[in-house]
């Protein structure tokens, strides 16, 4: 873990999170995560591993999947921040959302907000992909309770609706 | 009412909006005023006695509120089955996972430093032991007289005697690993302590009752003092059923000590590192088969490494004990079970609790006995397939109409397994890969073992709101596999509302009654029957007050329930458990119904070796089972791939590396899981024989799926490769030895041969 206390004082950051701008001061190895989840009470992504690996603290940096428990949040200056919170306005669902909804795709929750943003860039880049793409694109968020055919299920959904519609 | 319009229907999870949108609340997504956050300083020997501690002077201590064992009010111990674990080592350390001090501070980023800061110093180091074998020898005794911690012996029949009359005598020895829950939150908990309402902790837990005990134990405060609330839990598989009491023990100490709440969070590696995992088990198989294949009788050892203390594991020995001879005949059988201690960190719950150990050896054993005695795999277990009528090893006899034989030849369908068999035996000698096909034939029972469910006695509530809807009170928690939305499908089909009419209580010990521990299949079987019963008691209210006419509708009930709140209050109806008089066990002999019902599954797998590499992928999974009612397809299905993906991991991935008792790769990089690229599509299928006394028909389903996997997989590698592999997990390079091992005897058989 990142010691806040060493290293150079605390700098000022501005970016942008779903949508809002930000202005915030922190030490500029803080981790990306805890800025969301302490400072700006976005507790959406969750910390599985600290080392990159799970993808549950994953965010949409500019468009790019991230581990955000991996950012320094100088890192993060000036960019444009998206998270599960951000993804589909007050009482409304992305597709996914509730494709992941109807196909089962969340089981005890905790990797879906990162592995939703994870679909989201996987249907961005590649709006009808395969189900050997799906998992490719998956494959770095883990989900220990699903077995992941389900959220399989819910992003080829996910991606018939979309260009159905 | 109609029947039945909920019930089988996949209504969306009841939490479920919550899960996507990210609002849910985790522990670690809780923040109270004033909260400090703590970590724990643990042993860093296997076994010793503790001489001194100091403390570094880089660290401000004076900023610090540190818990020794000399805080603890009551008694220094987790309470469970046994109060041998303590909550804090004060002299003695017996793994080195051991929690010897708490440390609090403000800056959660501190805290790491400071754990480094504290030295403990032991005498000249104690001998420890770490394997199953070495705890038998008992040259070092490190609990009680004999490094046994429980054991068990079922007797069925007479053993003396078959030997004679056997055409063939088959043995075997199989064995498993360690294998981490790895739930994607690692295990937290938050404490706030007030002298006039005593402890209150919200955690990532399965059983609030459990960490009840635990507190009103360690603090010496009675139960009305003590309140357990349960958060959004992110997966537990059995790893958060008796942990969560010792973290909670952990902040409770340093909130009372402190005044001030506490949060604790593991890393991921403290949490893999120190927290429990399945036990590693030996099987050994000794069996007498006629000359027509049928099982005449045998000898099964089955050995548990329980870790240092007792916690469950004389539980999980008796499931797997139990399930030791799989869903087979055996006219003679003794079973003699033992679980024993090592200086490793207690092994615990883990999905399947001891069977999907036993069963591995006893679906590996089986094609050793189909090879011995010249049969297909198939043809073996059907011939010794249990009937209805006959009795199990407990002499439990078979009272549902199960066709044993049908399932599989279902499954054998579905998977195109003849064909399969066929053409990977002739394909297989070319190229630089070798396809297999395995089979795995099984039970698992549903519920608390023997008596348990009798002990446990469980109570739920129902309660009428003032808003005309109803809640459901019950301690059964949800982490993912569909509690919430289970029981409330079997309220609201009970009363004939609609889903939405009914919700569910957050697990609150202020509020809840016991309804028992969320673990052994047991929610939608036997909490589910309490609901269903004690919602009808809700609408019996209504009528006999005379609000409400039998044939209501669904407005009728709201009606009602609204007014009756308006003139009396909310209400509740309780509902307790009520053995059923036919069900008998005998503690004593381990005779018995050992359960109320059984889910049979026939699991088949089809796996591919590659001869460069050694890495096995599946290619192809088929799950057939007969769980009773399914009463939420969707769910049901994800439960049985879920489970399935971690016996994936159990057979050819997850492997716990061990220096000196601890954990080497205690982290998701060096601890491999399956990803969504390394799994097949798992294809499942449920068959219903209904007619069962469960809510709705249902039967268990949670752990089933763990059992199948590993003896499937390992029956289709031998397939594959003409080699066996009785030890799991199987890595790559276990394979690698094994051929090489198989290809040295036969060339020294050869060479043999030609002299």
């Amino acid at each position: 873990m990142i010691n806040s206390r060493a290293g150079y004082g605390k700098i000022e950051i501005s970016f942008t999170v779903n949508g809002e701008p930000k202005k915030l001061r922190a030490y500029p190895m803080e981790r990306l995560l805890d800025v969301l989840r302490l400072k700006l009470g976005l507790t959406g992504a969750k910390e599985g591993c600290g080392e990159g690996e799970c993808g549950s603290c994953s965010v949409l940096m500019n468009g790019v999947l991230m581990n955000s428990c991996l950012i320094p949040i100088l890192q993060a200056a000036n960019t444009n921040i998206q998270t599960i919170e951000g993804l589909a306005a007050e009482n409304s669902m992305h597709v996914l959302q509730q494709t992941f909804l109807d196909y089962g795709g969340a089981q005890c929750g905790i990797c879906t907000p990162g592995m939703i943003l994870a679909a989201v860039q996987l249907l961005d880049r590649n709006p009808q992909p395969t189900t050997e793409e799906i998992r490719e694109g998956l494959s770095g968020n883990l989900c220990r309770c699903t077995g992941y055919n389900q959220i399989i299920d819910a992003v080829a959904e996910a991606a018939r609706r979309r260009n159905s519609a | 009412m109609t029947t039945e319009r909920i019930i089988g229907n996949s209504v969306p999870r009841k939490e479920g909006r919550d899960k996507v949108t990210g609002r849910s609340q985790y522990v670690d997504d809780m923040v109270l005023p004033d909260m400090l956050f703590g970590a724990t300083v643990r042993s860093q020997i296997p076994r010793g006695r503790i001489k001194n501690i100091s403390f570094a002077d880089s660290i401000p201590w004076d900023e610090f509120v540190i818990v020794s064992a000399k805080d603890i009010p009551g008694k220094n111990c987790i309470a469970l089955i046994g109060d041998d674990q303590p909550c804090l080592a004060s002299e003695f350390v017996n793994h080195p996972e051991e929690p010897i001090l708490l440390l609090a501070h403000p800056d959660r980023h501190l805290l790491p430093q400071a754990v480094k800061a504290v030295s403990i110093e032991y005498e000249p180091p104690w001998p420890a032991i770490f394997t199953i074998e070495e705890s038998e020898r008992c040259t070092e005794v490190i609990w009680g007289d004999d490094n046994i911690f429980k054991t068990y012996r079922i007797q069925k029949g007479d053993v003396e005697g078959i030997w004679k009359k056997a055409a063939y005598i088959v043995e075997g020895e199989y064995s498993t690993g360690a294998q981490e829950q790895l739930y994607i939150e690692p295990n937290g908990m938050i404490a706030a302590f007030d002298e006039s309402t005593g402890i209150t902790v919200w955690g990532s837990l399965q059983c609030p009752y459990y960490v009840h005990k635990a507190l009103m134990a360690l603090a010496n405060l009675p139960a009305e003092k003590v309140r357990v609330v349960q958060m959004e839990t992110g997966g537990a598989f059995g790893g958060k059923e008796e942990y969560p009491s010792m973290i909670a023990a952990h902040t409770s100490l340093l909130a009372m000590k402190a005044r001030r709440p506490v949060k604790i969070i593991y890393d991921r590696m403290e949490d893999m590192a120190a927290t429990t995992k399945r036990h590693p088990s030996r099987t050994r198989h000794r069996t007498a088969v006629s000359r027509e294949g049928k099982i005449l009788g045998g000898e099964i050892d089955f050995t548990i490494d329980g870790g240092a203390y007792l916690t469950l594991s004389s539980v999980v020995l008796s499931r797997g004990a139990i399930h030791a001879g799989g869903p087979y005949y055996w006219p003679n059988v003794q079973i003699r079970a033992k679980a024993v201690a090592t200086n490793a960190p207690p092994h615990g719950a883990f999905r399947g609790f001891g069977a999907p150990q036993s069963l591995f050896a006893m679906e590996r054993h089986m094609d050793r006995i189909a090879r011995t005695v010249g049969l297909s795999p198939v043809e073996i277990r059907k011939r010794n397939f249990l009937q209805p009528g006959q009795t199990t090893t407990t002499e439990q006899v078979v009272r549902e109409a199960i066709d044993l034989g049908k399932l599989l030849d279902r499954a054998l369908e579905v998977s195109d397994y003849t064909a399969k068999k066929k053409q990977f035996a002739s394909k297989n000698q070319l190229g630089s890969s070798r396809k297999g096909i395995g089979i795995a034939a099984f039970l698992h029972g549903a519920g608390f073992t023997g008596s348990g469910e009798r002990y446990l006695s469980s109570v739920v509530g129902v309660e009428g709101c003032a808003d005309g809807s109803v809640r459901v009170l019950v301690s059964s928690t949800e982490f993912g596999q569909g509690t919430n939305t289970v029981l409330s499908q079997i309220a609201a089909e009970a009363l004939g509302l609609p889903y939405e009419s009914v919700t569910m209580a957050q697990p609150d010990t202020l509020e809840v009654p016991n309804s028992g521990p969320t673990v052994a299949s047991r929610t939608a079987m036997v909490v589910g029957k309490l609901v269903q019963s004690a919602a009808l008691g809700v609408a019996q209210t209504l009528i006999f007050s005379k609000l409400l006419q039998e044939g209501y509708s669904a407005d009728d009930f709201r009606a009602a329930c609204k007014q009756y709140v308006s003139t009396h209050s909310p209400f509740r109806c309780w509902s307790r458990y009520d053995p059923p008089s036919d069900i008998f066990w005998d503690d004593e002999k381990y005779r018995g119904e050992a359960y109320a019902a059984f889910a049979w599954a026939v699991y088949i797998a089809e796996v591919e070796v590659d001869l460069t590499t050694y890495s096995v992928a599946v290619k192809d999974f088929v799950a057939l089972q007969e769980v009773g009612k399914v009463l939420h397809p969707l769910l049901a299905k994800g439960q049985i791939i879920g489970g399935i993906a971690q016996g994936i991991g159990f057979s050819l991935y997850e492997k716990v590396v061990w220096q000196n008792g601890r954990m080497q790769n205690g982290q998701m990089t060096n601890y491999i899981m399956p990803t969504s690229s390394d799994l097949p599509p798992i294809r499942v299928f449920f068959e219903e024989l209904g007619n069962f006394h469960g809510a709705y028909g249902a039967k268990g389903i949670g752990e089933l799926p763990m059992d199948g996997p590993a003896p499937a997989i390992l029956n289709a590698v031998e397939d594959a490769v003409g080699v066996p592999f009785n030890s799991i997990p199987l890595l790559p390079e276990d394979i690698m030895d094994g051929l090489a091992a198989a290809s040295e005897e036969n060339s020294a058989v050869s060479r043999v041969g030609r002299r």
